[in-house]
């Protein structure tokens, strides 16, 4: 496991001069960060500092209108920012969203096995026909489903309709969806939004378990600090859309550059604990 | 009758919410239930009025409306007196013990009927065995006719059809509503191949499939990237000029005079009294008497096989990656895609396995009637269709086969009430929507336990 900065192998994940203009907006520019393999990384900043934009370019939602954006993974360094999502998702890229995307009509299960849909995947007729590999495959995508439901917490929620769950188990379930698809790097979308501060830790329990357990790389958008900086090995701050500092949790802690875009200019009222 | 506001009864109690909203049990003295009882009567009335006094107090005599104000006034008392003693049994609880009805609706325990339904849904394999068997026996039994063995051919049609714009509509969740066009092209396909080409009509039964999903392909390909109303409108158009062409193309389909549709023979044999020279009847070779009868049994056996193959393809579809793929671009595209699903390939497998069933219901359609016409292709069949789609339950399969059983046997069988059929078959359909708007049976998910042997 990586834990010493800087990592001397390749990223599993590089952006590259990233920038994205919606009209006269520009909501990105020349973004560069990376996500070492097997890394906790996080993005920072303030509200409208683009950190889900950069979210959405990396996943395909958003195409960048330059720069380039690699997975180092299992294909090779293919860019990303010129596939579609569900090519970019079949790479080993899985996302969870800030307000969640559940199949809500789908039970807690269902949304895991359809989470899997590629590996269980046969011909028509082998489904029609119920062969045996088929079924060696379901009960195999049945099995998975249920180690990420225990994983997270969730049997009792299993064969409920996931509209009909409660908030948090929502957001479990919808980290439990992006780990079904056995990705390389999971995107998390302000995981810890809405939760109490006990939730909140066990949040981070549960993230570095991600890591250690299932050997997947993390990327993820969070306002609370208490998260970012005790479970990130990397943090990026984001402000108007530029990075403006990246480094160990520590070193940005200290970044005159972070603490202003966070607490304002400097000849503003001076707050406790502000040390510029 | 307004006068408690609705939103006090929870919205998924035990009772029928109609039941509900117009029975309500006062609890008050004698003046005060007699008052509240002729209040709800007029009321009624009132509505009787509205409706009555148009339907049956003006005749239309060549250019003129005579007033026959005597019928409708007859009419509304009718009303106001059910009515009232309607009302005046609810209010002074009398309602209960006519009937038993409310006592049982309210209770956890149910009666008679519905524990034996729910025993038999416990064991759907009993239950759906005893249906096979009262099926496939029916032809043999002494009440059945010719054309009753029709019209239930003609119900198990609908069901194969409905079963494949549900895997559109409520599988996909893709709105289409020109789903007569691939039916469309199964009839005229088996007509056409058997006319030009010679085909017989079991062989024309894989092709009809084929022919009706690269239909379903074609449409598919331009819609991919529309939702919704856009999707219907769409999808509406491309009925038509399907029917269009059949109208059209005279030279080829024969316009709107049709084209004949030879029958479906069982393994060459026909089912006619002569025929054909070089061939051999179905009851010369049985050494039966000739009956016509034969011929409704062997179609209805056909149709029922094939009417259960549909509903069988659709629930293994549904247990399926594809069949949760499209589920889970329904409810949210956005995130099924980020999960890796090509929503383009996707949705067109929706469109051409869906359009297949009806290239499949098309060919015996045009096999069974012997002749078809574009008429038999219009908007109101896909609307049919989609009622029976909607009124079952979206991706349900005992709702559909219900509300096809409802949509068309029900207005056969009750022929002889005249164009009053419609105008009940029409309120039918507004109150299963009131009352049920998920449809008639919700959509049962299948449960998955935890596996404890390690296979």
């Amino acid at each position: 496991m990586p834990a010493e900065f800087p990592w001397t192998e390749p990223p599993l994940l590089s952006v590259e001069g990233v920038s994205i203009r919606f009209g006269g907006l520009t909501a990105l520019s020349e973004v560069s960060l990376s996500v070492p393999r097997g890394a906790i990384a996080a993005i920072i900043g303030p509200n409208g500092a683009g950190k889900t934009t950069l979210f959405n370019c990396i996943t395909g939602f958003y195409r960048p209108t330059s720069g380039t954006i690699r997975l180092h993974g299992r294909d090779g360094s293919p860019a990303l920012e010129r596939l579609p999502i569900h090519r970019i998702a079949r790479l080993g890229v899985a996302r969870t969203y800030q307000s969640t995307r559940l199949f809500a009509g789908m039970t807690a299960v269902e949304n895991l096995l359809v989470a899997q849909h590629g590996f269980v995947r046969r011909g028509l007729g082998a489904g029609l026909l119920r062969t045996p590999d088929f079924r060696r495959a379901e009960a195999e995508a049945e099995r998975r489903a249920w180690e990420w439901l225990s994983f997270m917490g969730l049997e009792s929620a299993a064969n409920r309709l996931a509209g009909t769950l409660p908030y948090g188990q929502q957001r479990r379930l919808e980290m439990a969806r992006a780990m079904a698809g056995r990705p390389v790097l999971v995107c998390l979308d302000e995981p810890a939004a809405g939760l109490n501060p006990q939730e909140a830790q066990e949040l981070n329990g549960l993230i570095q378990r991600l890591r250690a357990e299932a050997g997947v790389s993390i990327l993820l958008i969070e306002h609370h600090m208490g998260v970012v900086m005790t479970i990130s090995d990397r943090v990026a701050v984001l402000d108007h859309g530029q990075v403006i500092s990246q480094g160990t949790p520590a070193e940005v802690q200290q970044d005159p550059r972070v603490i202003r875009a966070y607490l304002g200019e400097e000849d503003r009222d001076p707050l406790p604990g502000d040390g510029g | 009758m307004f006068d408690s506001p609705r939103s006090v009864t929870p919205k998924f109690s035990s009772a029928p919410p109609l039941r509900r909203f117009f029975l309500r049990p006062a609890r008050a003295g004698p003046p005060a239930v007699l008052a509240g009882a002729l209040a709800d009567a007029a009321l009624a009335a009132v509505i009787a009025a509205v409706l009555f006094v148009p339907i049956l107090g003006l005749v239309l005599d060549r250019s003129r409306l005579e007033p026959h104000l005597g019928r409708a006034a007859a009419a509304v008392a009718i009303v106001f007196a059910g009515r009232l003693g309607l009302a005046m049994a609810v209010r002074t609880g009398n309602w209960a013990r006519l009937t038993g009805f409310a006592g049982r609706a309210a209770s956890p325990a149910r009666g008679g009927w519905s524990r034996g339904w729910s025993a038999l849904a416990g064991r759907p394999l009993i239950g759906a065995g005893l249906a096979l068997a009262v099926l496939g026996a029916f032809p043999f039994l002494p009440f059945a006719n010719n054309y009753l063995l029709h019209v239930m051919s003609l119900t198990f049609i609908y069901i194969l059809l409905a079963m494949g714009l549900n895997i559109v509509v409520g599988l996909a969740g893709l709105l289409d509503l020109g789903y007569v066009a691939f039916y469309a092209v199964g009839a005229y396909g088996y007509a056409l191949l058997a006319k030009y080409a010679g085909v017989s009509f079991w062989l024309a039964i894989p092709l009809t499939a084929a022919i009706a999903a690269s239909a379903g392909f074609l449409l598919g390909f331009p819609v991919l990237r529309m939702h919704g109303d856009y999707l219907a409108i769409v999808t509406l158009g491309f009925g038509e000029i399907i029917r269009m062409l059949l109208v059209n193309l005279t030279p080829i389909t024969g316009g709107p005079n049709g084209i004949e549709a030879p029958r479906p023979t069982l393994a060459g044999l026909a089912f006619t009294a002569s025929p054909p020279p070089g061939t051999r009847a179905f009851h010369e070779a049985f050494g039966l008497e000739f009956s016509p009868a034969q011929r409704y049994i062997f179609m209805y056996l056909a149709i029922l096989v094939f009417m259960l193959g549909a509903v069988g393809v659709f629930l293994r579809l549904k247990r399926m990656p594809i069949g949760r793929a499209w589920e889970a671009l329904k409810e949210n595209e956005v995130a099924a895609r980020a999960l890796g699903i090509d929503p383009t390939t996707t949705k067109l497998a929706a469109f051409m396995m869906g359009a297949s069933f009806a290239g499949v219901g098309g060919a015996f359609y045009a096999g069974m009637e012997g002749f078809i016409n574009p008429t038999s292709f219009t908007f109101i069949e896909s609307a049919m269709i989609l009622a029976i789609v909607v009124l079952g339950g979206m991706g349900s399969v005992a709702g559909v086969i219900l509300a096809a059983v409802g949509v068309t046997l029900l207005p056969e069988l009750f022929r002889e009430f005249g164009n009053y059929r419609m105008l009940v078959f029409g309120l039918a359909m507004v109150f299963v929507m009131i009352w049920r708007p998920e449809g008639l049976l919700r959509v049962a998910r299948r449960s998955v336990e935890r596996r404890t042997d390690a296979r």
